[in-house]
């Protein structure tokens, strides 16, 4: 077993909480993990990302070569577009459609929409509304997270023991109202697959 | 004993918690800062009453770890790549008196400027001095290296520097720990002049670190961080040096077909190297930063062996290494399925809405645009660099922490007029001091703005050394109190701030002013931990 995810977003988005979640899932089920992060000036308001690596075998590289990049984990559609080159063939890309526009340059709706409909496997889902229905806007990391359950490798009821643990100090409401969006995530997804 | 999931930085603080750490000495920078910050949280800091406050720079970090040392605890003290600069007249000096008590000196380097101005690469630091140094290929390699490193910084009596980069650093896997370790009683020296370095003296030293230098190899030749992995094909034999050696691997998940000698100890391992370069035709280096080994395997007139790596385009020249350019330098290219896509922009770090500093640049570009259109602004090192950027276009340079003040009045003194500084508090502490006493003795016409947000911002809001200082260290370096100004950066105080900078241009002398606001970041999550507690 190994996966290989990117994911992106624009500072401040909270990509690390996705990562943080199937971190503790893929610890869980003993794979080994490496996880390169982005620090300091190139956060605020720039494009970040995160290479996750899970495997069954010992890892060699933090990063992730050109085309091999199996999943694809966006906050953000042009950001989600930015790591193309290092998707696989058979590669899955999962991202929010809702536009973070902080340049003037920003890609027309349209052009977004083209460049999208490029990609033979791919999820776009508007994560913010269906995480108003879950409860709350603040769980919109957790309805993308959902999405991607289906290309993880890692079982659903593993990702709910994470998402279980990371929230559970913060009481039982929040911990349901996760598990929920990760639900509603995850409907989305399944949907798409039939 | 588990695993635990930590940062290349977080696993250098546990190795040195774990082997016996009695202080750490540091200055926020990127990507070190997590090193410091995780030894401050974690519980035994507090318990065993670990040093671990923020110095004022890498030079005063540097200098409480050698007083550390001199008591024979250990000490570890981090920076980024140009933090070893402001740290080098000690760190180089620490190699001529020598280490009683451990000292391991972190040196974070940045290839491909993610954070930083420019791309030096430590080891030059490390072979300058004469001691001998590390790189780790993964977090688990930089744990067992600060681990053991204590104890041999000890054997030899000196100090060792750890080099790491940005992807190890800011990168997360699994780590497992060793036993604890109690700290160091204080005790001293046997030569009572050890650290007196008069010309005498240090000539004696000199030669006795010379003296070491065979020790120093014979540790790297025997060093489990060094190795040697035999290869069927002799055709070429590759050296990969720290997380280059990931890279490599990561072309070869079967093992690699070449012979590749794996460095993470320097000096460089000369039996090794022998058996290297005797048995294969050529050599291809893999080093992440600078061609530091690729130099000295190559000689100047290329006149010996084959030598492929950075200098001859085999890898790039510039930029952090990474699997893709490995792959291509062994002929294994990976291949792109798909294309870049031509409607991505660039997204580049702005600073946050609401931020003090865009109050501060917006008064500063609309006064001096419409008012002085001759004006120079020169900035300093910090969140409000960004001022380079859209909307503001403001600053005109950014060279190195504290030359925001001494850049102005260099200009002054040759008789330009305005020539204005933006500097924040926490780099004002770090390096701009000095440069304004210099502006103070000889009058300099200048007007410096300190942009006080009481915090150090970029790097994640650590403690700045200058809170609720700023004022009286002005007053005191002796800038006349009538021109240290203090305003609010907030949009209803925009004529008060206009009248104010226009007043202190038209001054011919030392003018501060200080724009204080809170950073909206650190006081969010100061907020954040007052409701937790």
């Amino acid at each position: 077993m190994k996966k290989d995810i990117i994911l992106s977003g624009v500072g401040g988005q909270g990509i690390l909480s996705i990562a943080t979640v199937i971190g503790k899932a893929a610890l869980k089920k003993g794979l080994y993990m490496k996880q390169a992060e982005v620090h300091g000036m190139s956060q605020r308001g720039g494009d970040v990302q995160s290479n996750l690596r899970i495997s069954d075998k010992p890892i060699a590289s933090d990063l992730i070569a050109t085309g091999k990049c199996d999943l694809i984990i966006s906050l953000e559609p042009m950001e989600s577009l930015r790591y193309l080159p290092y998707l696989n063939k058979e590669g899955w890309l999962v991202t929010n459609s809702t536009p973070f526009i902080n340049i003037d340059n920003y890609p027309s709706e349209e052009d977004l929409k083209k460049e999208l409909d490029k990609v033979p496997h791919k999820v776009v889902i508007n994560v913010d509304d269906i995480a108003k229905e879950a409860g709350s806007a603040r769980v919109a990391n957790i309805v993308l997270l959902g999405a991607t359950i289906p290309f993880l490798g890692i079982d659903y009821e593993t990702m709910r023991q994470s998402v279980r643990e990371i929230f559970e100090r913060k009481g039982e409401a929040i911990v349901e109202m996760n598990l929920k969006a990760l639900a509603a995530g995850k409907e989305i997804a399944d949907k798409h697959l039939q | 004993m588990s695993k635990k999931l930590l940062l290349g930085d977080e696993a250098i603080a546990q190795a040195a918690l774990d082997a016996g750490l009695s202080g750490v000495y540091a200055y926020p920078g990127t990507p070190s800062t997590e090193i410091t910050e995780y030894i401050q949280g974690a519980p035994i800091t507090a318990e065993k009453n670990i040093h671990s406050r923020w110095c004022t720079n890498e030079k005063t970090a540097m200098e409480a770890a050698l007083g550390m040392s001199f008591v024979g605890k250990r000490a570890l003290v981090c920076m980024k790549h140009v933090g070893m600069n402001v740290a080098a007249d000690c760190f180089v000096n620490s190699a001529m008196t020598g280490a009683n008590g451990g000292i391991i000196v972190v040196a974070a380097d940045d290839p491909s400027m993610h954070s930083s101005q420019n791309e030096q690469d430590s080891r030059f630091y490390g072979d300058f001095a004469m001691i001998p140094f590390f790189e780790p290929s993964n977090q688990q390699e930089a744990y067992d290296m600060v681990y053991q490193g204590f104890e041999f910084s000890e054997k030899i009596g000196e100090p060792i520097l750890l080099r790491i980069v940005t992807r190890l650093a800011h990168s997360r896997s699994g780590v497992e720990g060793k036993a604890q370790k109690p700290q160091n009683e204080i005790s001293f020296s046997k030569d009572p002049r050890q650290f007196v370095l008069l010309p005498a003296i240090a000539r004696q030293h000199n030669r006795e670190l010379i003296a070491k230098e065979n020790e120093f190899l014979k540790a790297s030749e025997e060093s489990p961080f060094n190795k040697y992995i035999d290869g069927p094909n002799k055709k070429m034999g590759i050296i990969a040096c720290g997380i280059g050696f990931n890279y490599l691997m990561e072309s070869y998940p079967e093992g690699c077909e070449y012979p590749v000698l794996k460095i993470g100890q320097y000096p460089l391992p000369k039996k090794q190297l022998a058996k290297l370069v005797e048995e294969c035709e050529s050599i291809l280096v893999i080093e992440d930063g600078q061609p530091f080994v690729e130099k000295q395997l190559k000689g100047y007139l290329a006149l010996g062996i084959t030598v492929k790596g950075r200098l001859d385009g085999t890898l790039p020249r510039d930029g952090e290494l990474n699997p893709d350019s490995v792959a291509r330098a062994v002929g294994r290219e990976n291949k792109q399925e798909f294309p870049a896509s031509p409607i991505v922009e660039v997204r580049p770090p702005a600073l946050c809405q609401g931020c003090g500093h865009r109050d501060m640049y917006t008064v500063l570009t609309e006064t001096l645009k419409a008012e002085y259109p001759l004006h120079k602004v020169f900035s300093d090192i910090g969140c409000y660099t960004l001022g380079a950027g859209a909307p503001f276009y403001a600053i005109n340079s950014c060279v190195d922490m504290g030359a925001s003040i001494t850049m102005p009045k260099g200009a002054a003194d040759g008789g330009f007029f305005p020539a204005v500084a933006v500097i924040g508090d926490s780099t004002f502490t770090h390096s701009g001091m000095t440069g304004l006493l210099d502006c103070v003795n000889s009058n300099a016409n200048v007007t410096i703005i300190i942009s006080d947000n009481e915090t150090t911002a970029m790097t994640g809001g650590q403690d700045s050394a200058g809170t609720g200082k700023i004022e009286a260290i002005c007053a005191g370096i002796g800038v006349d109190k009538a021109h240290i100004r203090v305003v609010v950066p907030l949009k209803k105080n925009y004529e008060e701030m206009a009248q104010i900078l226009r007043e202190e241009i038209e001054y011919k002398g030392v003018s501060v002013i200080i724009p204080r606001r809170d950073c909206i970041q650190t006081l969010a999550r100061k907020k954040k931990q007052q409701a937790k507690s």
